[in-house]
């Protein structure tokens, strides 16, 4: 008792001490945590006196204080600074104490190491302490090595000077064999986690963990720490050997081992999934033997009689990293497994605590998780689907967010789309009334996501509804999303307009560009659909107050169709104009340059509103308008109708060509604000083929090969053919252009220069290029078996055009061969130059390209035929015009085969045609990045390597390689300015695939870490190889 | 888990454990954007929010809300109770546990967290195991400070 009254009165004064400096306590009483009723505990077992006399201590001791400083406290507002004083009173003290010239025992530095670490708790910068926190490790003092781990734990980033000394003491620790200490050391080493103490203890860990004499409790750490470490810095960690012996922990009789060793090979299968295959069987006879086991057979490992709720949750995890079991037997025990998941979920409740059906749903959700994964088992999707619609209308909140979470996915597998659409009416029920923004946020992503044809205007309209009331902070993505969802599903186009004209009715600040920019690409295609257009429009403009989109839309519509309902005398064209310009003055630039333009097609379409326009045009507000494109359209605009006769003038303002159907824009940019799966909605498509007539622009080749999973198509558009050609009006199409250069459709206006750039190149024969290229094989392709292998250096010659187009491909003393070539979309144009180095002629000259493997189906190779004589010192040129349809892995080879002085010569090249080459870059912003890197994260869509630099490591060479390789270079994206981060698109016939790729340099060692995400895996693997040669 | 953290009604910050490196200057940007995303939301929403690129997990207890950021291919209702095992595993070794005794305890707080989650992973879910961890540390204090027959600072509770 001597001793405690010793305690008592040194913790008095702490307490005094904490209570002078936080004025919060002075508000504070002993508040309980009240986490249940003490219910199990029969009585503290543990040091059970002390703790109760602590605690009485602490609740005694607080009123008392409470009472005394509490009106000094209260009110003075003077507290903060009080606090501060306080502190740095005492942070003098400590300091000086730390450089005193008597050298402080242990107790004394773990005293003040811990006062420290209070402060630093209370919000404070520490700035010292750090040394003698370090000392504390050596302590063999349990109290004070713990002491010290935490400070190291709380307060050290990776100081290198001071982790060389912790990791030395850690080392000792690690080596002590004393299981407590060694739990200590795997602890700090998980808590820091930094690649220094990776570097020196990866090695190690591996060992401890599947020592056979290693306790438990130290397995556990082990595993954790040595997950922690990979995560960190995945090089560090050699496979070998131990990976197939952690793999059978997995049946260790000590849950703990077993929970913390899923952790551990969820995470390193990611990588590996090979090496860890064994683990599929063993996770599923673990799961079932819980999943099978009475609520008290796993004694603590039960939770609120849920059986080991964690490691059930954990064990589904790890099966989601692979695909169904192969094997029958395994197969059948998982799907006996769910089934049961199921049917518990069913029986009612054993406690009514939440805990309980907190645990229970836990499992049955991830469960839920795994068999979405699958999406195999149509039966267990059906009752999973059930199984989440009865949640929808549970009465925990959590439990209807989840659901509607889950359902999303459902919603895109096809053995259950039809279940998701059952719960329609409450989806729509919880959009309504759901007082929580975030649940009303995912009943907002369920409609999308289950919309199809049959329910599309009930959605639509329910969303337009919500929109009147949504959260500004999503508002901006429900008019995406009902944007696409009502052109998606459009069954009349009148209803199409209606819709858009609503949105910007109701929400006109959050209807981007994208959004009505499309609606004029339809109404400009469409025909049947103008004259609606036009007279909803004038009648929309006819409201008092309307959006500044509307004007644009209304300026652009009446422009270009305002004459079909010019008949009417009430928008008659004076009308019409009157409408129009009666907004004029309201409107930023950008809307009166449109304006402007709407008004020279009046004159067009309208002669008779010739002189009232002529007059605005006059007006000194627009000839001598402050903004120079608004001057600039107004002196043109005023020449061009004075001086252009009515024939030119209608050639000139002639209506709109259509727009080429590529892709959607808005479809393209709410991927962009929510990543892939945000798209599954659309890509119902192959369920709904009828849609692409009617709705051409969002899936242009309906026969495109469709994306085996929602992610799999990462910024995807459907893959849609470039414009062949330019529109035919010609001369006039393109002056149109010009004058709208600033006008509202231009960045989807017709070919872009750089487009049209290739269609140029284009023999002037009369077939498109498609036609072109749509026979791959030219008619002079000798069979395989006669062409030699690629020379000994092609591989070599190959690499050097991975990042770049142009240059020699090959010289030898007869013969070089340059290349130049240029690749937009999925399609290239190659030309290559073969110069006679001799003075001789060559005869039977003949260039083949030939397609190895499965080529042939994936990327399509038209040569032009080149003369058969080449003569000496002359060059002759062949034109190669290339598609690719597919992903594809190995390069087209180039064999050329001639006579050179009666001798025959034969020559293999790879054609340096690589994917990277139909790369089209993409900006995106790092929170994109990131979302989007993280939506990729199937093991086998990432690959890594890492590799030794064999070039100078200069940052600009860098750059410009990877943009040679073309992908885009984003900026402040890593937090490491040193990193490269790059994204991109490859574009083929049949699909495109979303690329994110990451440089990481290490200067030091003269290293670089290359990781490439994909949504397809082997073109992961095959990038990564191809780019890591590069450096 | 990615991070873990203990606040007050108040905002002030009672235990952070942070399970990926980051700078100080995003921690406290991070705690100061979360306490106040928390502490904005009413008794009845649910606990989970989307933040960033995260799902965030928080339950109230009392005085003090606990909060926790998983990765999106984390199991939120499991996190609920992984908070809740903390919870128990606090209010089992201090008896009936309030806000005081995290502030005053820390390290011990500290300590029972390590046991049970580590590198942001459930290590260990039996209660009994992890107090028992605790305990046998425990033991090893007394030990000590019997020898040293010593002051004692703050939090050392535990001495007869």
């Amino acid at each position: 008792m001597s001793s405690a009254l010793g305690i008592l009165s040194s913790r008095t004064a702490v307490f005094r001490w904490g209570l002078e400096l936080t004025s919060f306590l002075s508000r504070l009483g002993k508040t309980w945590l009240s986490v249940r009723p003490r219910m199990e505990s029969g009585g503290r077992q543990h040091a059970g006196r002390s703790t109760s006399f602590s605690a009485d201590f602490v609740k005694s001791g607080t009123a008392q204080r409470r009472s005394r400083t509490g009106t000094r406290a209260f009110g003075d507002g003077k507290s903060k600074e009080a606090e501060i004083k306080r502190i740095n009173k005492e942070l003098a003290n400590i300091r000086s104490k730390f450089k005193g010239d008597k050298a402080l025992d242990g107790y004394s530095k773990k005293k003040y190491v811990c006062k420290l670490l209070f402060i630093f708790l209370l919000g404070h910068d520490i700035d010292f302490g750090h040394m003698e926190a370090v000392n504390l490790l050596s302590s063999n003092k349990y109290t004070e090595k713990q002491i010290g781990y935490l400070f190291i734990s709380v307060l050290v980033n990776s100081n290198s000077e001071l982790i060389r000394l912790i990791n030395n003491a850690i080392k000792n620790d690690l080596a002590s064999r004393n299981p407590t200490f060694m739990c200590l050391a795997l602890h700090c080493i998980a808590n820091v986690g930094s690649r220094e103490m990776g570097e020196a203890f990866a090695a190690d860990i591996p060992r401890i963990l599947v020592a056979g004499d290693s306790m438990d409790s130290v397995k556990q750490s082990a595993a954790l720490c040595l997950l922690r470490l990979y995560k960190a810095s995945p090089d560090l960690v050699p496979m070998g050997e131990w990976t197939a012996r952690v793999v059978h922990l997995l049946n260790d009789q000590h849950m703990g081992v077993v929970t913390a060793a899923v952790s551990l090979i969820t995470c390193l299968c990611k990588k590996n999934p090979d090496d860890f295959k064994t683990c599929v069987s063993l996770a599923v006879s673990r799961l079932s033997r819980i999943v099978s086991s009475a609520s008290t057979d796993l004694q603590d490992y039960t939770y609120y009689f849920v059986p080991a709720p964690w490691l059930s949750v954990k064990l589904l995890r790890l099966l989601q990293c692979y695909p169904p079991p192969e094997d029958a037997a395994v197969r059948g025990r998982l799907v006996e497994c769910l089934e049961t998941v199921l049917n518990k979920a069913q029986e009612p409740p054993k406690s009514k605590k939440v805990q309980h059906s907190n645990a229970r749903n836990a499992a049955l959700l991830e469960s839920i998780s795994l068999i979405m994964h699958y999406d195999s088992e149509p039966n267990l999707l059906v009752r999973a689907c059930n199984q989440l619609g009865q949640f929808l209308q549970h009465r925990e909140t959590n439990l209807r967010y989840l659901a509607l979470e889950s359902m999303c996915t459902l919603a895109s597998s096809e053995f259950s789309h039809e279940a998701v659409k059952t719960h329609i009416d409450t989806v729509i029920n919880a959009l309504k009334t759901e007082r929580d923004v975030s649940v009303r946020q995912r009943a907002a992503d369920l409609l999308y996501a289950m919309c199809d044809r049959s329910n599309a205007k009930q959605i639509v309209s329910e969303m337009l509804r919500y929109l009147e009331t949504a959260d500004y902070a999503i508002r901006e993505e429900i008019v995406l999303k009902v944007a696409i969802l009502a052109e998606k599903y459009a069954v009349d186009y009148s209803w199409y307009v209606d819709t858009i004209l609503n949105l910007i009715r109701i929400a006109g600040d959050y209807v981007s560009e994208e959004v009505w920019y499309r609606v004029l690409q339809i109404v400009t295609n469409r025909d049947d659909v103008q004259g609606y257009a036009a007279k909803t429009v004038f009648e929309a403009l006819q409201a008092p107050a309307c959006h500044e989109n509307m004007v644009k839309v209304g300026g652009y519509i009446l422009g270009e169709f305002g004459n079909l309902i010019a008949g009417d005398p009430r928008s008659s064209p004076p009308v019409q104009f009157s409408l129009l310009h009666s907004k004029f003055h309201l409107c930023s630039v950008a809307t009166r340059a449109l304006l402007l333009s709407t008004y020279i097609k009046f004159i067009n379409l309208f002669p008779e509103t010739k002189a009232t326009i002529q007059g605005v045009l006059r007006a000194g507000a627009q000839l001598r308008n402050a903004d120079v494109e608004l001057q600039q359209r107004a002196v043109e605009y005023l020449t061009l109708s004075s001086v252009a006769s009515t024939d030119v003038l209608a050639t000139v303002l002639e209506e709109m060509p259509p727009f080429p159907e590529r892709e959607s824009s808005i479809l393209a940019k709410l991927k962009r604000k929510k990543g892939p799966g945000a798209g599954s909605a659309l890509e119902d498509g192959r369920r709904d083929p009828s849609s692409s007539d009617i709705n051409g622009g969002v899936e242009a080749t309906p026969s495109a090969v469709s994306t085996p999973s929602p992610s799999a198509d990462l910024l995807g558009l459907r893959a849609a053919p470039p414009p062949a050609a330019p529109p035919a009006p010609a001369g006039a199409g393109s002056l149109l252009v010009d004058v709208f250069s600033d006008g509202p459709a231009q960045p989807s206006l017709g070919p872009t220069p750089e487009e049209a750039f290739l269609s140029e190149l284009e023999p002037p024969a009369p077939e498109s290029p498609m036609a072109l290229l749509a026979d791959p094989a030219p008619a002079a392709d000798p069979g395989p078996e006669d062409i030699g292998p690629p020379i000994p250096e092609a591989d070599e010659l190959l690499n050097k055009f991975v990042c770049k187009n142009n240059g020699v491909l090959f010289e030898n003393q007869l013969l070089q061969i340059g290349v130049k070539s240029e690749f937009r979309q999925n399609l290239g144009r190659m030309y290559l130059f073969y110069g006679n180095k001799t003075s001789v002629q060559f005869q039977s000259f003949s260039p083949t390209v030939i397609h190895p493997g499965d080529l042939q189906t994936q990327l399509a190779v038209q040569t032009k035929r080149v003369a058969a004589q080449v003569d000496g010192g002359a060059q002759v040129q062949q034109v190669l015009n290339i598609e690719c349809l597919r992903d594809f892995l190995t390069p087209p080879l180039l064999s050329v085969r001639f006579r050179y002085g009666g001798a025959p010569q034969s020559l293999t090249l790879k054609l340096p045609v690589t994917i990277n080459k139909f790369f089209q870059p993409t900006e995106m912003a790092a929170q994109d990045f990131f979302q989007r890197w993280k939506q990729l994260s199937l093991p086998l869509q990432e690959a890594q390597k890492i590799f030794k630099a064999n070039h100078p490591m200069d940052a600009e060479v860098t750059k410009a390689k990877l943009l040679g390789f073309g992908s885009a270079l984003l900026d402040n994206v890593d937090p490491n300015p040193e990193n490269f981060v790059g994204a991109g698109i490859i574009q083929t016939k049949a699909l495109q695939v979303g690329c994110l790729l990451r440089l990481e340099p290490n200067a030091q060692a003269q290293m670089y870490r290359l990781t490439l995400r994909t949504s397809k895996e082997p073109v992961s693997r095959h990038l990564c190889e191809l780019l890591a040669q590069q450096f | 888990m990615q991070f873990m953290l203990l606040f007050s009604r108040q905002g002030k910050l009672r235990l952070q454990k942070w399970y990926v490196p980051l700078s100080d200057k995003e921690k406290k940007k991070i705690t100061r954007e979360l306490v106040q995303t928390v502490l904005a939301r009413k008794p009845k929403m649910c606990s989970f929010l989307e933040w960033r690129d995260l799902k965030i997990v928080y339950k109230r207890y009392a005085s003090l809300y606990f909060c926790c950021a998983i990765e999106d291919q984390d199991n939120e209702l499991i996190t609920l109770e992984i908070i809740h095992r903390y919870v128990e595993l606090l209010d089992k070794y201090f008896g009936s546990v309030c806000e005081l005794d995290i502030i005053f305890n820390f390290e011990k707080a500290y300590f029972i967290l390590d046991e049970f989650l580590l590198g942001g992973e459930v290590q260990e879910t039996s209660k009994k195991n992890v107090l028992k961890a605790i305990e046998q540390a425990d033991l090893l204090q007394e030990k000590t400070e019997n020898m040293y027959h010593s002051k004692s600072f703050i939090g050392c509770k535990r001495a007869y």
